[in-house]
């Protein structure tokens, strides 16, 4: 906890300065650590000028951003009409039913986080999935089935 | 040495092209044949993805969809010098696809190397900026007036009356910045062109900075393009090297600032204020307008913020002029439209045609029908918020005022196709859902409307008492229309309803109680 809240200050100090700071900052500090804990809200709100209420409502605010830390690996399945057309709603049932949990939850074995995704403009191959970074195309069941047993295997 | 190209484009990627581009490098290193790889934009036939060409002195020649396990065979096949292999295809500029296109704003997409400032310069880059530096700024935005372009983000706004008023509107600091929040499905010209042309962009913002008067600019990037995002940076970078950014652009007075800022995932900062709200540093919530943003934007200054494609169009007008540009098209819709097709087709990818293209043409000579073999039954155009057309709508011309009279819309020119297994009810309660989850929860109508049609959509799809619950849905589309502050909520109805008005039958009512 002690060695996250240098980094954040290191972060705060290193993006405070500039125009419109609060986005910047909160990417870096996500990039870094996967996710915004609640504990720095503080510190950002007085580097920047704001209320802690309004770095919290921010926060909050985009889909992206997350409060807690998500499992090793983050799974972005596109639920948008593209996708749609292309089944990926066979595939979103699939994944849901072989790893157990639905959107926003994580595997008990903490590996991997589900999220929905509205669009990852690769709708000419849908349906379209993200894993961490990268990006997967005409996707298939049994494709994210075996991405997503290789992502659970290596344990960092 | 022998070139080959093999595309870095995001949907390149989600088909391999890393591990094809890897599996080359090292056949060609075993083989002892020095090999020169450039990562090029895609030429948007994504079924053909991972496309490779090679230079021959003939010109590029194609092979495709190529696989990992498929690369030995074709160095044995001879396909540096163009040889024959099951994958070849011939000439890339010969291929149906590419020849009847009009591609002014993606000229080079999937010629260049994207981050190549030297490509970039060998295939006319910055003929359009090095114009503009000698030009007044009036010239410059009557010439992007003259032109006829329109903001390609949707609204259709005519881009030189929106920087008109920028350069009027006296201040110290202006900016420009640019719209890349490219949320709707079917959609990805905005990306395509940030990964395989970024300069093009940048050039396009840094004419728009010297005609309003703006030494700033910011590109708000979806955080979903991370590929988008890096290929901007590395641009960025070398061109501010060679002095195309920053203190007196190429020994001029101009000064032009740029930064690559990224979203985080709320489709409404699309939506040209909330995203300046949360450039700000802020929730993405919409403001009330007036003020435009031309007049108080981006920290209450004059801001000209227009769309990628909107401005990736500018250093062709400012090169080739006005007239050139405005050939093109029809009526009032001039130009080009790069035109996504996506969904349930043969041929997915991008065409750039000039306006006036059907929707015929577009899904069957150019997408080849659906994926699936199956009829297509109906197109979303213009993304979650645009209308849904039927077969017997299909030969619309693509222009603006045309969409209007069937009450759809262009959008960013994305077509989402479907096979005749779609349930159009499903669809329509989608789009309530959709809005429910994007909302910024500033107005009622689409706050609580949205929660509320899905609920009734539900009903409807369970088959309980369809008419009353249809009759709600209008009742809600009325309000929705009516009662909110901008587009998500305001033109979530044209999904919704257009999927009621063409296809009742999905609803669990006949076309002739539609009718009564
Ligand atoms: C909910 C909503 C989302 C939008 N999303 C985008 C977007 O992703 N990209 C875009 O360029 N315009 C989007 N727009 C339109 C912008 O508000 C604005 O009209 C556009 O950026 C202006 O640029 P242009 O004149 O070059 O089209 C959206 C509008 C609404 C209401
Ligand atoms: S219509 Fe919806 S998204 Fe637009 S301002 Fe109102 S609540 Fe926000
Ligand atoms: S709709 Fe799924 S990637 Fe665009």
């Amino acid at each position: 906890m002690h060695d996250q809240m240098a980094r954040i200050q290191s972060h705060i100090e290193s993006h405070q300065h500039m125009a419109g700071a609060l986005m910047p900052l909160l990417h870096a500090i996500q990039d870094d650590l996967s996710y915004i804990p609640e504990e720095c809200y503080g510190l950002i709100a007085k580097a920047l000028n704001l209320s802690v209420a309004e770095v919290h409502g921010v926060v909050t605010f985009y889909h992206h951003f997350r409060t807690r830390p998500p499992g090793r690996h983050v799974l972005q399945v596109c639920r948008a009409e593209s996708c749609q057309a292309m089944g990926c709603g066979a595939l979103e049932s699939h994944v849901k039913s072989s790893l157990g949990i639905d959107y926003h939850e994580t595997t008990s074995d903490g590996s991997i986080t589900l999220e929905p995704v509205y669009c990852l403009g690769n709708c000419a191959c849908s349906p379209a999935i993200m894993l961490d970074d990268e990006i997967y195309g005409r996707v298939s069941p049994q494709q994210v089935e075996s991405l997503l047993a290789s992502a659970r295997r290596d344990n960092p | 040495m022998n070139t080959v190209y093999i595309p870095r484009d995001s949907s390149a990627i989600s088909l391999g092209a890393n591990l094809v581009a890897a599996a080359i490098a090292k056949e060609a290193e075993s083989r002892n044949i020095p090999l020169n790889i450039i990562r090029n934009g895609s030429r948007g036939m994504f079924w053909l993805e991972p496309l490779v060409e090679v230079a021959t002195s003939v010109g590029r020649i194609a092979y495709g969809p190529v696989t990992t396990d498929q690369v030995a065979s074709l160095f044995d096949a001879g396909f540096l010098d163009g040889g024959q292999h099951a994958l070849s295809l011939g000439p890339t500029e010969e291929l149906p696809w590419m020849k009847h296109q009009e591609r002014l704003t993606f000229a080079r997409v999937g010629i260049t190397d994207p981050v190549s400032l030297q490509d970039y310069l060998a295939h006319d880059g910055y003929k359009g900026l090095r114009n503009a530096i000698d030009m007044a700024p009036q010239d410059i935005v009557q010439q992007v007036t003259d032109s006829g372009l329109r903001g390609r983000g949707g609204a259709a706004f005519p881009t030189g009356i929106k920087w008109k008023t920028v350069l009027e509107a006296p201040a110290e600091q202006k900016y420009v910045v640019c719209n890349a929040d490219e949320g709707d499905s079917g959609t990805f010209s905005d990306r395509m062109i940030m990964e395989g042309d970024p300069f093009v962009l940048i050039e396009g913002m840094t004419i728009a900075g010297i005609a309003v008067g703006a030494t700033q600019g910011y590109i708000y990037v979806r955080s979903e393009y991370p590929h988008s995002i890096a290929a901007l940076n590395l641009a960025i970078k070398s061109a501010y090297e060679a002095g195309y950014l920053g203190r007196g652009i190429l020994g001029s007075r101009h000064d032009f600032y740029l930064e690559v800022r990224r979203a985080a995932g709320a489709y409404v900062c699309g939506e040209e204020t909330a995203l300046l709200e949360s450039l700000e540093g802020k929730r993405g919530l919409v403001r009330f307008k007036p003020p435009l943003p031309a007049i108080s934007g981006l920290f209450g200054k004059p801001t000209v913020i227009n769309n990628v494609i909107s401005l990736a169009s500018v250093p062709i007008i400012l090169d080739k002029g006005s007239v050139y540009y405005r050939d093109y098209g029809m009526g009032r819709s001039r130009g080009t439209l790069p035109i996504q097709l996506a969904g349930n087709i043969k041929h997915g990818g991008l065409v750039e045609k000039a306006f006036g293209v059907t929707l015929r043409e577009l899904l069957y000579d150019y997408g080849g029908g659906s994926a699936s073999g199956r009829p297509i039954k109906a197109v979303q155009v213009g993304g979650p918020l645009g209308a849904y057309l039927p077969e017997s709508q299909f030969d619309t011309p693509l222009d603006y005022e045309e969409f209007g009279k069937l009450w759809a819309v262009l959008g960013h020119g994305g077509i989402v196709a479907f096979d005749d297994t779609v349930d159009m009810a499903h669809m329509a309660r989608y789009a309530f859902e959709f809005c429910a989850v994007e909302s910024c929860g500033k107005c009622t109508p689409c706050r609580i409307g949205s929660t509320r049609g899905v609920e009734v959509m539900d009903k409807i799809i369970a088959g309980t008492d369809p008419a009353k619950h249809i009759a709600l849905v209008r009742d809600l589309g009325d309000t929705m229309l009516n009662g909110s502050l901008c587009a998500l909520g305001g033109m979530t109805p044209y999904p919704v309803l257009s999927a009621l008005n063409h296809f009742p039958e999905d609803f669990g009512i006949s076309k002739k109680e539609q009718a009564a």
